[in-house]
């Protein structure tokens, strides 16, 4: 269809001319522009305190440079590697188990007949996600305490001692990561089950017709039908591996478990904000930051290897 | 959709299939009971009688039912005030980012925008790099944000996770509407308002869920901002400190003076009843708006 659209529109105008007459669009962008520079870009130029003596009450050019001496008391603290061996034994197990779980629960889910049924456990599944750590932290507490948790009178049930989960470091790997998959098992299905519906049926019909049996089909057909959107979400999981926070952990841990939930985010919450050390802080969240992209910048690079195509 | 595309219509079921849908079957009803069973008992001992609770064995009904302890939440302490600051920030916050989101989102659809893809760029980089937490805390501080109602709202107004989302979105509507409200003399605030906004119900419900359910959660800018002011306490908050102070000790991280907060000891029912108070407003909308969050989840998806 031909527009009718004025001569004039097509002309090129100059700059200011074009300022002019997009100044709505202006007013409506720049204010929030300014907000994200100030609430996203300078706290990246905060940066600059990792290479200082940093004192807040004075100004950016009076403070005192030191170079790398924040990260070199940083690599000579074992409290450092104990945070990274935690950060890192954390998150590949969550790897290990939150990334696959979702896998498979979503396959199981597109196996289920009875779409009522279907729906029903879809929906009570996405509902832990809509929860805070808050109570989820409790609803775990309370779910392995000794006295009335149900895990532990199963484990009576079955003639074994009773286990104080909570107390014990060797268990709180795990339970963090058990906790969380417990949150977002059902979230994390959306992805691969949306993609499951994608696949072109006739694939199936096809399959059927050459006698394929239901594994054969999971195996030929449905697998290889998302294993796109299964290795997107891996490269950018592996990117996020040291970015796994601290929120379960500061929720979950106690004093008893220390030496198991110390991760690099509580660390640098420690010893950055509850000791006013912001340079050593600052130094601890920038090799945070700088190894995830690293590792984000790795995994892609071996996906764009293999595959020719780019995740980020 | 109802059923599975491993099944062939004509063919009665082998005897392996059935035994593959009963294992199925039974994996799914353990997920869903290892799933609810937690909020079902939270529920049933909030309701039962604090003394009776201390016997132990309350599963998923109240043995001794009782409103107390929700009357006891709501009529004294610090509960009834955190519940007001959070259902403020919750409704603040949502609309505000909401609107500031879809704003940008549609400036950024409009290809002759002269910024567009500097502005673009600008907000994409902070998805990947972000400065982290001690000068996110340092700025907070300096800019007096430190116990202030503000920083519940300021920082997180500009959310560019939703900015793209709701962008493509926009982008997959006719750009004919626009240029006919143009021809009737409208401006591109008009067009945003009166033109786009209306068209975008199913993507904004979907961003207000995400919002809200993150601003209503949220409890650590409280403890890092606001932690030694009670007026601006809110409920995660609250429970945050109660259910800390009874577990094994005392948090590692609590260096500062919130621990000497953290030291009343509240009786079971009661912790419940905050719990489920601070997780029902939840429960009792995202059924309605599960449509909505799935769509919005396989838009973000395909996008990237």
């Amino acid at each position: 269809m031909e527009r009718t659209i004025p001569a004039e529109k097509k002309v090129k105008k100059g700059l200011w001319r074009t300022l002019v007459d997009q100044k709505y669009l202006l007013f409506m962008s720049v204010p929030f522009a300014i907000l994200v520079f100030i609430f996203s870009y300078i706290p990246i130029w905060g940066w600059t305190m990792a290479f200082q003596k940093y004192r807040p009450s004075r100004s950016f050019f009076e403070q005192e440079w030191v170079g790398f001496d924040n990260f070199v008391k940083m690599f000579q603290d074992p409290n450092f590697y104990l945070a990274l061996k935690n950060t890192l034994g954390m998150s590949i197990l969550g790897l290990l188990i939150g990334f696959t779980m979702p896998i498979i629960f979503a396959l199981m889910l597109n196996e289920l007949r009875n779409g009522m049924f279907k729906r029903f456990v879809q929906t009570v599944s996405y509902l832990p996600h809509f929860v805070s750590w808050v109570v989820v932290s409790g609803l775990v507490y309370k779910m392995l305490s000794t006295d009335d948790g149900p895990v532990n009178q199963l484990i009576a049930m079955f003639g074994y001692e009773k286990v104080q989960f909570m107390a014990k470091s060797e268990y709180f790997w795990l339970i963090v990561v058990l906790a969380d998959l417990w949150k977002e098992l059902g979230w994390n299905t959306i992805i691969y089950l949306s993609a499951i519906t994608a696949i072109d049926h006739s694939l199936y019909e096809a399959a059927k017709v050459d006698g394929a049996n239901r594994w054969q089909l999971m195996r030929h057909v449905t697998l290889p039908g998302i294993s796109s959107v299964i290795i997107i979400l891996l490269v950018l999981s592996i990117g996020h591996l040291i970015a796994i926070g601290y929120e379960k952990q500061m929720l979950l841990g106690n004093p008893l478990v220390s030496d198991a939930s110390q991760v690099l985010d509580l660390y640098a919450l420690k010893y950055g904000i509850g000791q006013n050390n912001f340079s050593f802080g600052t130094a601890i969240a920038v090799v945070n930051s700088v190894v995830g992209v690293l590792l984000l910048f790795t995994a892609n690079g071996f996906f764009k290897k293999r595959t020719g195509e780019s995740v980020i | 959709m109802s059923h599975s595309p491993y099944r062939n219509g004509f063919q009665k079921p082998s005897i392996s299939d059935r035994i593959i849908d009963i294992a199925i079957v039974i994996v799914m009803v353990l997920v869903v009971i290892v799933t609810l069973y937690p909020f079902l008992n939270v529920l049933a001992v909030s309701f039962n009688s604090s003394s009776d609770t201390v016997k132990g064995g309350v599963t998923i009904f109240p043995r001794e039912f009782t409103l107390d302890n929700y009357k006891t939440i709501f009529s004294f302490g610090t509960i009834p005030h955190a519940f007001f600051i959070s259902v403020a920030r919750t409704v603040l916050g949502t609309i505000l980012s909401l609107f500031a989101c879809s704003m940008v989102a549609y400036v950024l659809s409009r290809k002759d925008f002269v910024f567009r893809h500097f502005l673009s760029r600008y907000l994409a980089i902070t998805m990947y790099i972000s400065g982290g937490l001690v000068p996110f805390f340092i700025l907070i501080r300096d800019l007096q944000l430190m116990n202030t109602f503000t920083v519940y709202i300021l920082p997180g107004i500009v959310n560019v996770f939703f900015i793209f989302m709701i962008r493509s979105f926009i982008d997959g509507l006719p750009y004919e509407l626009q240029e006919s409200a143009k021809l009737d003399g409208a401006n591109d605030f008009t067009i945003f308002w009166r033109v786009i906004l209306p068209l975008c119900k199913p993507v904004l419900a979907t961003a207000a869920l995400f919002i809200a359910v993150g601003q209503w959660n949220s409890w650590f800018d409280t403890y890092l901002f606001n932690g030694s002011n009670p007026d601006l306490s809110t409920l995660q908050f609250e429970l945050m400190k109660i259910l800390q102070s009874t577990q094994t000790g005392q948090d590692a991280v609590n260096s500062n003076d919130m621990a000497r907060n953290m030291q009343q000891v509240s009786p079971e029912s009661i912790k419940m009843a905050i719990t489920m108070v601070t997780t029902l407003p939840i429960l009792l909308v995202y059924p309605f708006l599960q449509r909505y969050f799935v769509a919005g989840m396989t838009l973000g998806a395909v996008k990237g």
